[in-house]
């Protein structure tokens, strides 16, 4: 290799490219190995080039930099979190399908993927589904609906927002480009060193997994001070923290866990990225270091990150579960109490993720018990959320559908928890299949139905229209089927005793199992495709399945008081409101479509700011840079992001004007709407004839 | 007092526009500086743990010097102290020139200090103390330079703000970013405190 070449492309070569392991291929195996990794970065090409060319086609480069890239409005950054969420989901179930394949026919040392290959294969997938689907998904959803829900017009740092947002995305491209220049880590989600050190890895794998995941965090940690300072300082007049909605709290106590749990990531990454770059010895197994110092750091965050993605699901269920019940949610103080001690207990239990790593007994056992008393305050929201289905008026819209499946899934999951909170267990389950399953059954049921839930619920907000329900039942279903035939027989592997993260395996009582689990990851492939379809089917429908009235579930919350799609000021005039279910006593008063009482006035509106895709291109350059030993990139890239925030700084006049004429034509506009619009009742609610105005839930019930 | 919209120094009413924002982005900054306290105090329990971790190199005894350290701990102290009066020349003076000459002084300070903080680690090296040579040595190299970047980059911020006088004059922006540049900068040394106790005297003990 010349000098000229690695002074400019440092350590990246030729070899980066998947198509090598076709070519070097010796037997079938590896060859199949080498056509799965070429084909997904020939995806991932394709697809780049495609949207490089559709944007250039339709002139869309301008409107895509001015509406959405440097837009700093809360529901545009909200929305573009959950695109990105959407896309890495894909991917991320791409590769769960191939590992479930590789391991029904690994038996006796066949499949189709190599043992390396696999190693990457669950560490993308476990990095991406944690750092890049579920984060951006639930932060976009807080991103849009909080504000919403609390009556604000914006977030408190809406150009922070958009840089968190920027950060969140350049780890999304990181380990979208280690798809075609690879490899990506062998070390899992969790990169454990010392396997992760220079010393035993020292190519550009585990240097993807840190800034990737290390970008995200800080990005992380930024939306999480943003939306504090929010719930904070910004709720509206008469919305008392006890008033909020219960999405609200859970953000509230999601974000607060961002704060104090990403720094130990952040911190943990650095080291190891010390010991990687700079030689140092912080986890090495030589020169004094101690590897138990990032399992600590890490599971310091870890612990409190799965309550981070957890709670704003929990968030969405008490909606839903309120919304289709058409009542007020079944003991809010109890619901918030433990929402509270879910987040403070979070902190307590970090050592239960390596019970098996050296700890005295009695350490085990405290921290056993706590693990264990986290079921308490969990519990309390089980019966809570049946509590209010208890005599509402339930209707199984497809929201309901998943919160009614999580329910029940969710309860199993959390048992099996219990079950390996017990640290003499943990020893003989640990690094099984039936943690995977464990944890897999909290996720999904969990946070993603949760989040499959909110989806479906706010879209309409979002966008104006509701999803067409058909695909959605058929999705919901097929989601909720194919999790239960893809984890729980793998709770079976794990009780005989096969290990997590296993390519090939030489015992035949295996096989029949990983076949059925392999079944159920084809039903949630054919889930997902249910999403896109029922996704473009009601794009196309749009006409027909739009709720202009913004109300078309007959909710209690602030957010549906405004026209689908919400205006960019939210609100003609912030509202004043008075106890729980703001809008719901609104309604009831007959005072939902008001003009303000003080009459129009000029709204002030952030303006956009480049800073978010600027920082954006700026780190993953820095980061690229690093992986690949180009250090004039990383350089570049810092010196980017560097005097991107310090001009930043000198911006004045940040704020325009939207004036109160303007504000006064389309809300009238909307009230003029909501008298020839009729009212439909909750039997009528996923059809075509919903306009998103509801006849009060009131007058339906005595009649 | 009901004119008290955030710990710290606060503007004042007659500061308008300026004192009503600082409520959030003082608020949010304070937040911001808890995350950032979690840091420090998660690299400084680490550094705890692995003090013993010799490898048979230097130790705090042979690296350590209590004179110098004691010295930067009083520029840093002092330039809080006269960042305070900056801070206090701003809200009390309309004319930006005191608050300027305070904040060149903090800023000299505060460089002094990283300047004889990178003379200890250079004189460190010299005697074999090194991040690569001991578990020890790498986690004090992962905390105390890490507050001596921070202060560096607090006399940057500083210098930002003070461009951006020159540009606009000691307008909003300027008030609400000096009162969060502010909290960084006595944020700072508390964490050098930590620093001071646990490492230095901690390890000279
Ligand atoms: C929906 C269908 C999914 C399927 C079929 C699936 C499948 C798998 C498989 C086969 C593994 C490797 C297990 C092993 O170590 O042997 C795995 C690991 C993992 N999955 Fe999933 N998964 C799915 C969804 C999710 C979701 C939604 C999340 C998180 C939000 C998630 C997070 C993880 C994590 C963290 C790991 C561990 C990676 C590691 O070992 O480091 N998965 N998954």
């Amino acid at each position: 290799m010349s000098d000229l070449w690695s002074l400019v492309f440092g350590r990246l070569t030729l070899d980066a490219l998947p198509v090598l392991e076709i070519i070097h291929a010796t037997n079938g195996r590896e060859l199949a190995s080498g056509i799965v990794g070429t084909t997904a970065a020939g995806l991932a090409v394709l697809g780049a080039l495609y949207l490089v060319y559709a944007l250039t086609k339709y002139h869309l480069w301008g409107p895509l930099w001015r509406d959405w890239l440097t837009s700093v409005d809360h529901k545009k950054i909200g929305i573009m979190y959950v695109v990105l969420a959407l896309v890495m989901l894909a991917r991320a179930l791409a590769e769960a399908f191939v590992m479930r394949t590789q391991q029904a026919l690994g038996d006796g040392g066949g499949g189709l993927v190599s043992n390396e290959h696999f190693a990457q294969l669950f560490s993308t997938h476990g990095t991406i589904m944690i750092f890049f689907m579920a984060m951006p998904f639930l932060t976009g959803l807080i991103n849009y609906v909080m504000p919403l829900q609390i009556g604000s017009r914006d977030v408190a740092f809406p150009t922070m927002n958009s840089v968190s947002l920027g950060f969140t995305a350049a780890g999304a491209v990181l380990l979208m480009i280690s798809l075609v220049l690879q490899p990506f880590s062998t070390g899992g989600w969790t990169g454990y060193p010392p396997f992760t050190e220079a010393a035993f890895n020292p190519g550009p794998g585990p240097d993807y997994w840190i800034w990737a995941v290390t970008l995200s965090g800080i990005g992380t940690t930024l939306s999480g001070i943003n939306f504090v300072v929010t719930i904070y300082k910004f709720r509206c007049d008469g919305m008392k923290l006890m008033d909020m909605p219960l999405f609200c709290w859970t953000s509230l106590c999601t974000s607060i866990l961002m704060i104090f749990a990403l720094p130990p990531l952040t911190v943990a990454t650095g080291l190891l990225a010390l010991d990687r770059y700079l030689g140092f010895h912080m986890f090495t197994n030589d020169g004094g270091g101690n590897m138990m110092n990032f399992a600590n750091l890490f599971w310091l965050f870890g612990h409190p990150e799965v309550y981070i993605l957890i709670l704003p699901a929990f968030g969405v269920y008490s909606e839903v579960f309120s919304t289709f019940s058409s009542k007020t949610l079944y003991g809010y103080t109890a619901l918030v109490i433990a929402t509270m001690c879910i987040a403070v207990l979070s902190f307590t239990v970090w050592v239960h993720h390596f019970f098996t790593m050296g700890q005295s007994a009695n350490l085990n056992a405290i921290f056993g018990i706590a693990t264990m008393l986290i079921g308490i305050p969990t519990g309390v929201k089980i019966y809570d959320w049946m509590l209010t289905m208890y005599r509402g008026r339930v209707r199984m819209a497809v929201p309901m559908v998943y919160a009614v499946a999580f329910l029940i899934l969710f309860t199993i999951g959390g048992l099996s928890g219990i079950l390996l909170a017990n640290p003499s267990l943990d020893y003989v389950m640990h690094n099984t299949l039936f943690l995977v399953a464990h944890f897999h059954n909290m996720l999904i049921p969990g946070l993603l139905f949760g989040m499959l839930a909110g989806y479906t619920l706010w879209f309409p907000k979002a966008f104006g229209f509701i999803l067409d329900p058909k695909w959605g039942y058929r999705a919901a279903y097929l989601w909720i089927a194919g999790f239960v035939f893809a984890f729980f027989p793998l709770y079976g592997l794990g009780i005989l005793g096969m290990p997590r993260r296993m390519a090939e395996y030489f015992n035949g009582a295996w096989f029949p199992l990983t076949l059925v689990a392999l079944l159920g990851a084809v039903m949630i492939i054919a889930a997902f495709a249910c999403l896109c379809i029922q996704l473009y089917v009601s794009i196309k429908n749009r006409e027909a399945l739009a709720v202009p009235m913004g109300d078309p579930w007959d909710s209690r919350t602030l957010e549906w008081a405004v026209p689908a799609p919400a205006p960019e000021w939210n609100f003609p005039a912030t509202p004043e409101v008075e106890g729980r279910d703001a809008f719901a006593t609104l309604k009831e008063g007959g005072y939902d479509l008001r003009a303000p009482d003080d009459g129009y006035h000029d709204i002030e509106m952030p303006r956009n700011s480049a800073l978010g895709p600027v920082l954006m291109v700026g780190s993953t350059a820095m980061a690229f840079g690093l992986v690949w030993y180009m250090w004039w990139l990383a350089a570049l890239g810092a010196m980017v992001c560097f005097a991107a925030t310090v001009a930043c700084g000198f911006r004045r006049n940040t704020h325009r004007i939207v004036k109160a004429e303007d504000v006064k034509a389309e809300w009238e506009a909307f009230c003029a709407l909501a008298d020839t619009t009729p009212r439909i009742p909750r039997s009528l609610e996923q059809t075509t004839q919903n306009m998103g105005h509801a006849s009060p839930a009131s007058e339906e019930i005595t009649s | 007092m009901s004119t008290t919209r955030h710990p710290g120094l606060n503007l004042g009413p007659h500061h308008g526009e300026a004192d009503d924002t600082a409520e959030v982005e003082v608020f949010g900054f304070w937040v911001f500086m808890m995350s950032d306290a979690i840091i420090f105090g998660l690299l400084m329990a680490t550094y705890v743990v692995m003090s013993g971790n010799l490898n048979g190199g230097p130790g705090p005894r042979e690296l350590f010097e209590l004179r110098p350290v004691f010295i930067e701990t009083m520029l840093l102290l002092f330039s809080s102290l006269t960042f305070g009066f900056a801070q206090i020349g701003m809200k009390y003076h309309p004319h930006p020139a005191r608050m300027i000459i305070w904040l060149l002084v903090s800023v000299a300070l505060a460089l002094i200090f990283v300047g004889m903080e990178v003379n200890d680690f250079i004189t460190m090296a010299g005697k074999g103390g090194i991040p690569q040579a001991s578990g020890f040595l790498s986690s004090f190299y992962a905390l105390v330079p890490l507050h001596g970047i921070h202060v560096t980059a607090a006399c940057i911020w500083a210098l930002a703000i003070l461009g951006q006088i020159a540009v606009y004059g000691l307008d909003d922006e300027v008030k609400t970013g000096m009162l969060r540049l502010g909290i960084l900068w006595h944020f700072l040394d508390i964490v050098w405190i930590g620093i001071f106790s646990i490492v230095y005297i901690g390890g000279l003990a």
